[in-house]
């Protein structure tokens, strides 16, 4: 309590009631960039500022303005939030356990499962993108953190992009998988929740969902999107091989998979 | 020659260029031995056959496939046409709509000799070569009357998914000074055998390319050409499974530029290689025959390999793109050979790699439209440190003569670009280029500095490598993976079943005549 009696109320923060931070505690500013489709002049930038009232703004200010031609205008403002959020009652899902890095993801498998484990990957439907696929699965990895392919014990089969999902099911089937991997990157119009529930929904139609770890990734995908859509795990950004192997094989442990029956 | 700022080797490079040579006319005996579906329905767009029948296949299929179940493929479409003409006296359009209806069977007609079939298409082929050169004809008078941005071209993307909603953002973002606007194509295109046909109003990250789409942008861009007094080139995709027909397309809708790569629908769509080979000659007969540019794909070699490690890999396929293009008579200027800025942003002096790199693929193609590619695997959601990334990127640029520029965006790796984001990487560039103009003309490299010895580097490990590739054969070094890192199988992949063996009286009367520069 003691360093907390020498500072002034206004520079403590009451995490029930959290504001932006700019310079100052509770000065709630944000900055906003955005287009209105309206024609650029003075009609314009009150249209925005009115806009950022509206959001519940104060001291609404444009900044900088620009016409982009054919009706449109670009805004850069300044604003002071009034909303607050209590931090103490946010919970987030994320993928619990401890994440063990690639060498100690080797051990653990030996001591713990003491076969390998099976991990099938792929960008399906129609996407067209590996660079999520392989940041996981490849043997460089992404940025120092190697791919799965790498790891010990560890066989990792990363079928590219725009594999069917009908397709990544027979591989999965093949190798008897332990875990299927699938990355979505185009994310317009939701295609990509369409394309992950098709996949939940032929596993089931297979009778084998509940016997492989099915998992997705993406920029776009979340922990608690992919649990939403039937998945057991979902990784983001920032997540890298050691973070999905870690999940994979501390659940076949879990599960009690070490001595896993064919899948079909 | 001009000196060379990174002191590179003119010998070294003289035989890495006829290396890749000898790899590209390895690869022409097997191009010029086989034919393809989409090489054969490329034929018959090219002879005004289009539309589709009442199951929505598209008219070049229900020919050429017809035509494939009776095993006619290896006499080419050409006789067949020009023979079903002798015999009913129809154009290619009324044959293709018979055929369609089930009331022609084209290979059971009376049968002419080859040389009276050719003689009976030549003129349908004239005429569509009238048409082709009529467009390109336009396109310089435009560049006359309008004139055109200086270089590096600004190249940008819309990708809505609706063609008309493109529209809106491509006249915007010519407004905004674009050059170049490339209508990103929906993924899933690459692997269709056909072409789509009409306009896209609901396409999944872009629009099919369609020649309706096509004409719907070219119009557009026409209109806003007039409006900015620039002339706005057109880019789409030549590639995938329908890699020449799309070629034929934008020959006839007066398309600019077009990502066309002889080894890319190979390493990254898994297209069959014998496919692909055959099916990039054609293609690029009709690019350089109606003076498109192209863009190959080498930057991608960057996304699925390391950077640093790679950069090699994109200089022998810059060469050995550069040599497939030479057998298909596509000028240098033509030649928008790929290359990118994708080293990661951590590495220490990571500029000066970059910077030898770009200025090197200058020094060794002075004359081509080099296309460089933006950072993308490393852009992270942090928009403020993406266009300081960016700017990086425009700075080598402009450093090092490109000739197109593929605008990086602030917020890649989040959305496609909204309408901001594309003028906001449109003023980066601009406030670059103007600010450091000639600053590529004014700056030398220090003797044996860090440059030099990259460049250098880059260039011995890319002559070992191409050597490599001419003692195995194009094809072996695709299936060890040596570009990309991604292995291939001859046999495997989409598309094989499209590939026969021409018979001796085949005949495809367009690429004579292109690669002679006729009309």
């Amino acid at each position: 309590m003691s360093n907390c009696c020498t500072t002034t109320a206004s520079t403590t923060v009451d995490l029930t009631k959290v504001k932006p931070y700019g310079d100052t505690m509770n000065d709630g500013k944000m900055e906003l960039a955005f287009s209105l489709p309206v024609p650029y002049g003075e009609e314009a930038e009150e249209a925005a500022k009115q806009l950022l009232k509206q959001m519940g703004m104060t001291e609404p200010s444009v900044t900088y303005s620009k016409d982009m031609g054919g009706g449109f205008t670009f805004f850069v403002c300044y604003a002071a939030c009034q909303q607050t959020v209590d931090f103490t009652s946010i919970h987030v899902t994320k993928v619990e356990g401890e994440v063990m890095d690639r060498v100690e993801c080797g051990e653990y498998i030996e001591k713990n499962i003491k076969r390998p484990v099976v991990v099938v990957g792929a960008s399906t439907g129609s996407d067209a993108h590996t660079v999520g696929i392989d940041a996981i699965m490849n043997m460089k990895g992404f940025h120092g953190h190697f791919g799965l392919e790498r790891f010990k014990n560890m066989e990792a089969y990363n079928y590219g992009s725009q594999v069917p999902n009908e397709e990544l099911i027979a591989h999965a089937i093949e190798k008897n998988a332990d875990a299927i991997l699938v990355s979505q990157t185009v994310t317009q119009k939701d295609i990509h929740i369409m394309n992950l529930t098709n996949m939940v929904e032929l596993l089931e139609a297979e009778g084998i969902r509940d016997k492989v770890l099915l998992i997705c990734g993406g920029p776009r995908i979340s922990h608690e999107l992919a649990q939403e859509l039937g998945y057991d795990a979902g990784f983001g950004p920032h997540k890298y091989a050691e973070h999905v192997g870690s999940f994979i094989i501390t659940e076949i442990v879990k599960r009690g998979w070490q001595k896993k029956e064919p899948l079909k | 020659m001009m000196k060379s700022k990174l002191n590179l080797d003119s010998a070294k490079i003289a035989h890495a260029r006829a290396t890749a040579a000898g790899i590209a006319k390895d690869m022409q005996e097997f191009i010029d031995s086989h034919t393809t579906v989409s090489t054969e329905r490329t034929i018959l767009r090219l002879l005004g056959v289009d539309g589709v029948d009442d199951v929505e296949t598209p008219l070049p299929n229900v020919v050429v496939d017809q035509i494939k179940e009776a095993g006619g493929l290896p006499r080419g479409v050409a006789y067949w046409m020009g023979n079903a003409m002798i015999q009913t006296g129809l154009k290619p359009q009324e044959i293709a709509e018979k055929m369609a209806a089930g009331e022609l069977d084209i290979t059971k007609l009376p049968t002419a000799t080859s040389k009276e079939a050719e003689e009976a298409i030549m003129p349908l082929v004239h005429e569509s070569l009238k048409r082709i050169k009529a467009q390109t004809a336009k396109r310089n008078e435009y560049i006359e009357k309008l004139g055109e941005g200086p270089k590096p071209y600004l190249y940008v993307i819309v990708a809505t998914g609706n063609i008309y909603e493109d529209v809106t953002q491509a006249q915007n973002a010519a407004r905004q000074g674009a050059d170049v606007i490339a209508v990103i194509r929906t993924t899933a295109q690459s692997l269709l055998d056909y072409v789509p046909y009409g306009p896209t109003t609901e396409g999944f990250g872009g629009t099919y390319a369609t020649q309706e789409n096509f004409r719907i942008m070219r119009k557009a861009l026409d209109e806003v050409g007039e409006e900015v007094g620039r002339y706005i080139r057109l880019c789409n995709y030549s590639s995938g499974m329908c890699m020449p027909e799309i070629a034929a397309m934008g020959a006839l809708e007066r398309l600019d530029v077009m990502l066309n790569d002889a080894i890319y629908g190979i390493l990254f769509r898994d297209i069959n290689m014998q496919r692909t080979i055959v099916d990039q000659f054609f293609s690029r007969v009709i690019i350089g025959y109606c003076d498109i540019i192209f863009n190959s794909g080498e930057d991608n070699y960057l996304t699925t390999d390391d950077a640093y490690e790679a950069a090699h890999t994109v200089l022998a396929s810059q060469f050995i793109n550069e040599q497939f293009a030479v057998l298909a008579n596509v000028k240098e200027h033509q030649m928008g050979l790929g290359h990118a800025f994708e080293m990661d942003p951590e590495m220490e002096n990571g500029f000066l790699y970059e910077l030898a790199q770009a200025c090197m693929a200058r020094e060794i193609f002075p004359n081509a439209c080099l296309k460089y590619m933006p950072p993308t695997k490393f852009m992270t959601g942090n928009i403020f440190r993406g266009h300081i990334q960016d700017a990086l990127f425009n700075l080598v640029s402009i450093w090092s003569h490109q000739g197109i520029q593929l605008l990086g965006m602030l917020t890649e790796a989040i959305h496609t670009p909204h309408m901001h984001d594309r003028y906001l990487s449109i003023e980066n560039a601009k406030y670059i280029f103007n600010n450091c103009k000639n600053i590529g003309d004014d700056l030398i490299f220090k003797e044996d500095g860090i440059m030099q010895k990259r460049a250098q580097f880059v260039l011995d490990e890319a002559d070992k490598l191409l050597s490599q590739v001419k003692a195995d054969g194009l094809f072996h070094t695709i299936e060890q993976g040596k570009f990309g890192g991604v292995k291939r199988a001859r046999d495997g992949g989409k598309g094989l079943e499209g590939v026969c063996v021409k018979d001796e009286q085949y005949f495809n009367p367009f690429i004579p005549l292109m690669l002679g520069g006729a009309e």
